[in-house]
């Protein structure tokens, strides 16, 4: 059973995001996505003054598996990126819920965050993903 | 198999060692260049000798792991035998000499031979028209959403940019809907395999350009819906784009064309049995129906007169008025076309049909008895089509040991691996293809291997995550490979480059 912070909003589709209590958020994927997906070799990232709605594909994380989009999970735009990962994207293995953040953003609608997942209801996504 | 690691043929380099039969008689002068356009420096070539050469190439030949040696089960690919008959008669020096811009009444043969494959992949796939001339499967499919996209705009409809993928598409397809400018949407599977129809109907409307489907899909099933999936589309004013990849399992018996596909390609180079593997050469030809045929790909060949007075021409713009253009100078891959023209022949319309019965046969022989010997198959369910998957996350969650790790000890085997880690949707997957040109005896072969690798598993994980032993190299660090790669030699010591 991988580790799933109970501090921290979840998408379905395995990002996890962290309410940072200034409008904006930071997002990454989970401990369970990254083992999933496998060493990770590539990390692309968008640029920061990127408006992007719910649902966009923002991201791409390349494994030496796949390469596999990353949604935003929340209309806003991107205020700032892990610019680390360009030369460590292993960081993400490492540590997918610190220095392996992804990016961060500005809501639009601090309202949109109570329609993400809580640690519960993405646990049961994953249990249901490994049975 | 050798367990010695083969040096670059630039390490087997000494100065001054040369082989006769290809060292030129007299130095050549080159005085019609301008200075600005010579070399200042030499060749970087290696000096060797024909032995050297020789050796070289026939250790590196037998290090390879093709289908002329072994077992090739890689899904989605069809690595099916390639009858030497095809190399020997598209090697026919009539063949082999043509000029490409020979005139056409001095290529009225091989003319001929295109005429004929495009008649026959007409009649065994259903559609009003093909053109030969993409040069890959990716051009293929490049052609085909190009046409759609230009049979809207050619009818004012500016506004379809949509195109419909499902999640376990292969990757091309999303990619060629954006080299194309077109919008994605993806389409969800359902439990069976299947494209979600609930899910599809909701994403279809006036913007949906088309639906780029696979049938049998990548899960290795055949799409239940298809004749309303296609009623669908079509209501909705969208064209279908069949992706042929894998058409082996259902050539001669099923056509794209009855199912209501409106452009289809294939990969010459898979259901066709030209050679393919390390980047081809390859071929996408493409088929169309009735409202694509004047947006065919140039050229065509056309056939005037019958009988004895019969002649073949290159059909061009003024004849497929909206033709989106030219993929290659000439035609294609020609001798590739050629190669695909005999196969057919040999094989004939009854011949045609075993291909994919036997294809099938064999893939459901095989995932039977992997079943029976306990594996878990991703859709025990449905039949299996010309390939199907086999999931190992039981293995995985047991054992420690996943699909890439059955993959590397198949090698010491004697088994190239099957295609892993594809489709995304199933967790840790073997997607298995063994052809219909595969004896029953390689099959259960393989079987046992798969069963004694299972076993090793249960004793010592580590003879599978260390795996493989037996091959010149070793399980290779992927990661470094994908993040520094590193293909240019440096010679250690002296400079290999310099000629004397």
């Amino acid at each position: 059973m991988s580790e799933i912070p109970k501090d921290l909003s979840y998408a379905k589709t395995h990002e996890w995001i962290a309410n940072d209590g200034d409008g904006t958020v930071t997002i990454g994927i989970t401990e369970y996505a990254q083992g999933s997906l496998g060493d990770l070799v590539f990390v692309e990232l968008p640029e920061a003054g990127t408006k992007v709605s719910a649902g966009d594909a923002v991201a791409v994380v390349e494994s030496v598996k796949a390469a596999s989009d990353i949604y935003a999970p929340v209309n806003g735009e991107i205020v700032e990126i892990n610019e680390d990962l360009d030369e460590s994207p292993e960081r993400v293995n490492e540590d997918p819920f610190g220095q392996g953040w992804l990016f961060k953003m500005a809501v639009n609608n601090a309202d949109d965050l109570d329609g993400l997942l809580d640690a519960a209801a993405y646990g049961e996504i994953v249990d249901a993903e490994e049975s | 198999m050798t367990t010695m690691t083969e040096q670059l043929i630039f390490e087997h380099s000494r100065p001054g060692r040369q082989a006769a039969a290809q060292a030129p008689a007299s130095a050549p002068t080159i005085d019609d260049l301008p200075a600005t356009a010579m070399r200042r420096t030499a060749l970087g070539l290696p000096e060797v000798s024909e032995l050297d050469v020789v050796r070289h190439y026939t250790r590196l030949s037998q290090q390879n792991f093709s289908i002329d040696t072994h077992f090739y089960p890689l899904g989605s690919c069809t690595m099916k035998h390639n009858p030497r008959a095809c190399n020997t008669l598209a090697s026919l020096p009539g063949f082999l000499g043509r000029h490409p811009l020979a005139p056409a009444r001095h290529g009225q043969g091989m003319m001929a031979c295109f005429y004929e494959l495009q008649e026959m992949l007409k009649t065994v796939t259903g559609m009003a028209g093909v053109s030969l001339t993409p040069m890959a499967g990716a051009q293929g499919e490049f052609t085909g959403v190009a046409m759609i996209k230009a049979y809207h705009e050619a009818r004012g409809d500016y506004e379809r940019d949509e195109i419909l993928v499902p999640e376990a598409a292969h990757g091309t397809n999303p990619a060629t809907a954006v080299m194309c400018g077109c919008k994605v949407v993806e389409i969800p599977a359902d439990g069976d395999g299947d494209v979600d129809v609930a899910a599809l109907r909701e994403k279809v409307g006036p913007k949906t350009a088309g639906i780029m489907l696979t049938n049998p899909s990548t899960l290795g099933v055949f799409e239940q819906d298809i004749l309303e999936i296609s009623k669908m589309i079509h209501e909705a004013g969208g064209l279908l784009y069949y992706d042929g990849a894998n058409l082996n399992a259902i050539l001669g018996k099923a056509r794209p064309g009855d199912m209501g596909f409106d452009v289809i390609h294939m990969n010459l180079h898979k259901t066709f049995s030209t050679p393919h593997g390390g980047g081809g050469p390859g071929s996408g030809a493409v088929g169309v129906g009735k409202r694509l045929l004047d947006f065919m790909p140039i050229p065509v060949v056309g056939r005037d007169g019958e009988g004895e007075g019969t002649t073949y021409r290159w059909l061009d713009e003024r004849d497929v008025p909206h033709t989106i253009g030219r993929l290659s100078a000439f035609m294609g891959n020609a001798g590739v076309l050629l190669r695909a023209y005999i196969y057919a022949r040999l094989l004939g319309r009854e011949g045609m049909t075993r291909v994919a019965e036997f294809a099938t046969l064999n893939s459901n022989y095989l995932m039977t008895r992997l079943k029976a010997a306990g594996f878990d198959v991703a859709y025990p369910e449905r039949k299996a089509s010309h390939e199907f998957i086999v999931t190992l996350k039981r293995q995985k969650q047991e054992l420690g040991v996943g699909a890439g790790d059955f993959a590397k000890r198949l090698l010491d085997y004697g088994y190239h691996a099957p295609t892993v880690y594809f489709p995304l949707l199933v967790p840790e997957c073997l997607l298995i293809e063994p052809t219909e040109t595969e004896s029953r005896e390689t099959i259960d072969g393989f079987v046992d291997a798969m069963i004694a690798i299972w076993d090793e598993a249960r004793v010592d994980a580590t003879t599978l995550t260390e795996a493989p032993f037996n091959l010149p190299v070793r399980r290779l660090d992927e990661v470094a490979a994908a993040k520094n790669l590193d293909l240019k030699f440096e010679a250690e010591t002296g400079d290999a480059r310099s000629v004397a």
